[in-house]
């Protein structure tokens, strides 16, 4: 990947993560450490992989993007307004009453949004639904699903796995946003998760590990997935809760609080340093 | 009269009005039970099997029709409704997407399978969800146009149909079908019978007993639980002494309620509940657990003769 891409893509992602905390301390509810570990995933499908038309977003040979892990919907709803399907200003009424930017995706409120989501489970099985649609109609387009790793405690995940796999649904992509941490523990302490790799190969599944907070190696395991035929393939995003925000990663305070006056003045300075720091560079 | 079982009107319906690309059918294991075999058969490229997996079966019907297409999710009623409940309500209803279920063996006639499999509570738990519309017929040709008022209706549809053969009650040749719309099978000014899917011909039994007696029953088919025809219920409520429900269900939260909370808002009159009390079901022959569990034509009767008697 191009230094100037990549660049790019990190300003993109600190600037999800910069609308996300706005409308977290806001609104005074939502989830900001999924929804900082997931931003570049989101930055880099919404801005390099994602065949999508902000003018058209009912496009029936769009991509499609299913986020099943609902509550990091701040995160989508700023990828979506950045990408240009909304106004960001949008953001500013999230969770709010009268506000089309619902605490969960509402794919009949908010253009862009492909499927509703937030029941966990649930959106995985919806994305097989639609990759199944592609097949049906020959469409060639691509579904991309993306799960928390505690969601994977959720049966119909693996029922959804199974399906995928028995209708060789090789143009969907699931990819877990691996950061470790659910509301009472860490994923391990309350529901091992581990090895997640291996589960979905028994479950016939090709599967892709990456950093998911490099870019460049974000694009390697998109072209993999893409090459990948006859088979589903998932991608193992390892994330950290909370990333962006010195003392918000890795902590789990921060998967549903939102933070006071104080605590919000101090990570904005983070984000707008990094903002400096990628600007200095000639972004 | 011809006894035909609604699921085998349900499959052929499928297989009638199949041509539609746009149709899609899911099912869960069972299609030779829920007859979508027929439609398997007549359309093996829009079919397909979902394993006994049913929350994804609703949720992957749910991503197909984001996309434009119709879909059918069959299993049992207990599997369609009662188990994927929330994936219901959350990927199909709220995003109010075109998903039907066609929920079969419903009730106590599926009989020596026993409590596990007999559902009498999916009336309730559907008729409780936004969006959703709720459909019971009552016998072969109603089902038939049942599901294709399923097709042309924009939104999730429950469709209950039962195991057994019942008779062919709707044989009229002009017999038309409306959805939200009631039926009055019989006149009658003295007592109303309200009856849903498979208590009809029971009702008109019961009708039929009380007419010996002098004592004449209308007996209105309620067909569409949700929306429900609150005029026909009104009217009923206005035009006789009193009314008994008759359906195969528990008696909390399906149709007996469903008509009390019409006729409590402007026209209260007396009622009497006939339906599964509150109770699991035992295992035995559908017919003994009609007699066992208080759900007869003579206690359909017996209902009508207490509010007689109440004046």
């Amino acid at each position: 990947m191009e230094k100037s891409t990549d660049l790019v893509l990190r300003k993109t992602a600190n600037a999800i993560r910069k609308n996300v905390l706005r409308g977290v301390f806001n609104a005074q509810s939502g989830h900001i450490g999924g929804s900082f570990s997931v931003a570049d995933v989101l930055a880099y499908l919404y801005f390099r992989e994602l065949r999508i038309d902000p003018q058209n977003p009912q496009d029936p040979t769009r991509d499609r993007l299913v986020l099943s892990k609902g509550h990091c919907a701040p995160a989508l709803y700023s990828a979506l307004a950045l990408r240009g399907f909304f106004d960001i200003g949008e953001m500013e009424r999230y969770r709010q009453m009268g506000s089309m930017l619902q605490g969960h995706p509402d794919k009949n409120k908010v253009p862009g949004i492909d499927m509703s989501s937030g029941s966990l489970g649930q959106g995985i099985s919806a994305a097989v639904g639609i990759a199944l649609n592609a097949k049906i109609d020959k469409s060639d387009y691509r579904v991309y699903a993306v799960l928390g790793d505690g969601e994977l405690e959720e049966g119909q995940v693996w029922e959804s796995a199974m399906f995928a796999a028995r209708y060789k649904l090789d143009n969907l992509t699931a990819i877990i946003d691996n950061n470790g941490l659910q509301i009472d523990e860490k994923v391990e302490d309350v529901m091992s998760g581990h090895p997640i790799a291996d589960r979905f190969k028994a479950f016939g599944w090709v599967v892709f590990e990456t950093d998911g907070h490099d870019f460049a190696s974000l694009e390697k395991v998109f072209e993999d997935c893409r090459k990948a035929e006859g088979i589903p393939h998932a991608v193992v995003a390892h994330t950290v809760k909370g990333r962006g925000v010195s003392f918000m990663e890795n902590n789990l305070e921060w998967h549903g609080s939102p933070p006071n006056a104080e605590q919000y003045e101090l990570a904005m300075r983070e984000l707008d340093a990094l903002q400096a720091t990628l600007e200095a560079n000639g972004i | 009269m011809k006894n035909i079982a609604t699921r085998q009107a349900y499959g052929e319906a499928l297989r009638e009005f199949g041509a539609d690309p746009k149709i899609i059918v899911l099912d869960a294991d069972l299609s030779k039970s829920t007859k979508t075999d027929l439609f398997h058969k007549a359309y093996p490229d829009r079919f397909f099997g979902c394993g006994i997996a049913e929350a994804n079966m609703v949720g992957v019907a749910a991503g197909l029709a984001s996309c434009g297409k119709t879909v059918f999710v069959s299993s049992f009623a207990m599997f369609a409704a009662c188990r994927p409940f929330e994936q219901i309500r959350n990927s199909v209803c709220y995003p109010r997407l075109n998903v039907k279920i066609g929920a079969t063996h419903a009730g106590i006639s599926v009989g020596q399978d026993g409590a596990t499999h007999q559902s009498l509570e999916d009336i309730a738990v559907m008729r409780t969800l936004p969006e959703m519309t709720v459909i019971n017929p009552t016998d072969a040709v109603e089902t038939r146009w049942a599901v294709k008022a399923a097709i042309d209706h924009d939104g999730p549809v429950y469709l209950r149909l039962g195991r057994d053969a019942v008779p062919v009650i709707n044989d009229a040749e002009d017999y038309v079908f409306q959805l939200g719309k009631g039926v009055e099978l019989a006149p009658g000014n003295d007592i109303t019978i309200i009856g849903t899917g498979g208590m009809l011909f029971r009702a008109l039994e019961a009708r039929s007993i009380l007419e010996r007696e002098n004592i004449y029953c209308r007996v209105v088919n309620i067909h569409t639980i949700k929306p429900i025809d609150e005029d026909m219920i009104f009217r009923a409520a206005r035009e006789t002494r009193g009314i008994v429900t008759a359906e195969e269900h528990t008696v909390i939260g399906g149709l007996g309620s469903a008509v009390s909370e019409v006729v409590a808002k402007s026209c209260p009159v007396p009622m009497e509940f006939i339906g599964m009390p509150d109770c699991f079901g035992v295992s035995g022959k559908s017919e003994e657990l009609f007699t066992h569990f208080g759900m007869t034509a003579r206690d359909i009767a017996d209902a009508a003769r207490r509010l007689v008697k109440r004046g």
